[in-house]
């Protein structure tokens, strides 16, 4: 028996690169041996995208991309499809859960300095799934045709036609006609069944083999691969990914789908956080909800679009709130040439990057929350203050960085 | 002749200009390619042909209501202003941003305090020059959340944005212009056309 499998892989392995793959990627893939916690949002993230492909291609198999047809289409899957209920809270849960996941894994890259030298290109791809991921969450979240679907969609669109000069035509490219209506529809679902998903599955397959090639790198932000054992080349602090990771990643996962699994089957709409209440209602196109607000993981962009509220120099403040949106996630990307500091970990930074980094992730969870909330005086004046400590986290770091007195790195992974 | 397969030999003058010649004719075949692929995305010729202009009777209307219709698939608001209600436009012009409807929001006919060929029937497209919200018309005066000088007017949920009562904006908030005020005119007294000025044009 053993026998004969040693020949077929013998035989593959003469015509594909079956077994040196095996072991360039999982078996003798060596990660540090030093990952915690924060580690496991890389192998979720893939999970949630798998979870995705899969409940969405179901999903596909009854919805309907027509105006007329769509919402009652949803209503549909969830009423008279057996089991439709459950790949769609599936689906829709797991779309809130995939930014929980990759805002982790974000942060982690922050704590840690894992968009340093040599990572920079991996960070940038990442950037580039960031992107996709946001597409993807905002055409998908236009299919149901409720409310919210269509005021959410009027907003975001209203948004590309604040560009001067090509912004009217660039309109009219994204809706195919003179207003938010069928056709915009048909053709976001092409967007986000076909083009955005084959992009995403891209991406992250170059994310990952940029990723190897680079290597991990971990909570103490140290190079293993300048430190290797002699005679075997293998790095003194390295173990293989395979079985040491691909079994710690499974606790990950195990605890991952107890929290998913309570939300689909006790609170999928999590008390109007993931579905909105709006959404329940058809889309109706003369009048807006009284309150509207994008779901969670946009709200803090959100916030900074509508904290400007005055003329700057020659631009007006829709344009400028557009912009300074825009900024807001396009600046991550230029992290690994902002951060100045000798030190890539928080371990080894000093007090002022500690303090900086706190103030960042304030900002970011009140601007979140500022942007579910009706706009008044008082919350665009605390939405304000706040973007301006946001971007001051990223545009200060080439000084605060430097300047920061930091500790000596350790030679060796600690614990 | 052997060695003329090597590839530096034949990188010479002739080749490389093949090589360009041919990058060039691929990228605009690419370009050609993409042209109709990019042309399908842009309205088909049935939602141009859709945005005939409303008809719309107005006898009913009562001073102080807001009727709405669907013009090219957007809102227009048809409001019946009470003298209160315009008396309040002038008392406000010192907080909105173009008082005097100088950027080409609304036809020639409609640019004046009131924004309208009669003073108290304002037509406009109800969304906010923002980012295309439908306002709510809050006719209440001073509210809590609009603070005690709101007199009366169209306040956009989505972002906070405030126009008065004949669609002009307030300063310092994120619409930048005053609402649209379409091409309108009337066929008789309370017979509205929306969306064109005689019914010939149309």
């Amino acid at each position: 028996m053993s026998k004969g499998l040693n020949s077929l892989k013998e035989w593959i392995d003469k015509r594909f690169p079956m077994t040196s793959n095996w072991e360039a990627h999982l078996s003798k893939y060596y990660a540090p041996k030093n990952f915690n916690f924060w580690y496991y949002f890389g192998s979720l993230a893939l999970l949630v995208l798998v979870n995705q492909l899969l409940t969405g291609i179901f999903l596909t198999m009854n919805y309907k991309p027509d105006a007329t047809l769509a919402f009652a289409s949803v209503e549909y899957i969830m009423r008279d499809v057996d089991y439709g209920w459950l790949i769609r809270y599936m689906h829709s849960t797991g779309a809130s859960m995939f930014f929980v996941v990759v805002y982790l894994h974000m942060f982690r890259g922050m704590m840690y300095g894992s968009y340093r030298k040599p990572r920079e290109l991996l960070w940038l791809i990442g950037m580039a799934i960031f992107f996709v991921l946001m597409s993807l969450a905002f055409t998908g979240y236009i299919l149901p045709w409720g409310q919210m679907s269509y005021w959410g969609a009027q907003v975001i669109v209203s948004m590309f036609g604040a560009i001067p000069v090509v912004g009217d035509s660039l309109t009219l490219l994204l809706l195919g006609d003179f207003n938010l209506s069928d056709a915009t529809l048909n053709r976001f679902f092409a967007y986000h069944v076909v083009t955005l998903p084959l992009l995403m599955i891209v991406l992250v397959f170059v994310h990952i083999l940029a990723l190897h090639e680079v290597g991990s790198n971990n909570p103490d932000g140290i190079e293993i691969k300048s430190n290797k054992n002699p005679k075997t080349k293998i790095p003194v602090d390295g173990i293989p990914f395979h079985p040491y990771y691909s079994v710690k990643d499974i606790v990950g996962v195990i605890g991952f789908l107890i929290i998913f699994c309570t939300i689909v089957f006790f609170a999928p709409e999590f008390g109007g956080y993931f579905l909105e209440h709006n959404n329940f209602i058809p889309a109706n196109t003369l009048q807006t909800p009284d309150h509207i607000a994008p779901v969670w993981y946009f709200t803090p962009y959100y916030s900074m679009l509508r904290a400007v509220t005055v003329n700057f120099l020659w631009i007006d403040a829709k344009l400028w709130g557009v912009i300074l949106m825009a900024a807001a996630v396009i600046i991550f990307a230029f992290l690994p040439w902002l951060d100045r500091s000798p030190v890539k970990s928080i371990r080894y930074k000093g007090p002022i990057f500690k303090f900086a980094l706190t103030m960042f992730v304030i900002s970011f969870f009140v601007l979140g929350w500022l942007g579910m909330k009706a706009p008044t005086p008082l919350y665009t004046l605390l939405a304000q203050i706040f973007t301006v400590i946001y971007f001051a986290f990223f545009l200060l770091m080439p000084w605060y960085s430097k300047i920061d007195k930091t500790k000596p790195e350790p030679k060796r992974v600690t614990k | 002749m052997a060695d003329s397969f090597s590839i530096e030999n034949e990188m010479n003058g002739r080749r490389r200009f093949l090589v360009a010649a041919t990058t060039v004719a691929g990228g605009i075949a690419g370009a050609a390619v993409a042209t109709p692929f990019l042309l399908s995305m842009m309205p088909s010729e049935r939602a141009k042909a859709a945005g005939a202009p409303v008809e719309v009777d107005i006898e009913k209307l009562e001073p102080g209501m807001l009727l709405t219709v669907e013009w090219r698939g957007r809102v227009v608001w048809i409001l019946n202003r009470t003298p209160e209600m315009l008396a309040t436009l002038e008392k406000l012009e010192g907080q909105l941003a173009d008082p005097n409807s100088e950027k080409d929001q609304q036809p020639d006919y409609a640019q004046n305090r009131t924004r309208s060929i009669k003073p108290e029937i304002l037509v406009a497209v109800g969304l906010c020059t923002h980012l295309g919200c439908s306002p709510i018309l809050r006719k209440d005066i001073a509210p809590e959340d609009l603070g005690p000088d709101w007199l009366g007017g169209f306040f956009c949920p989505c972002h906070g944005s405030k126009f008065d009562l004949a669609g002009r904006v307030y300063s310092n908030l994120p619409a930048p212009t005053n609402m649209v005020v379409p091409p309108h005119t009337y066929l008789t007294d309370t017979r509205l056309l929306v969306g064109a000025e005689s019914k010939e044009s149309a």
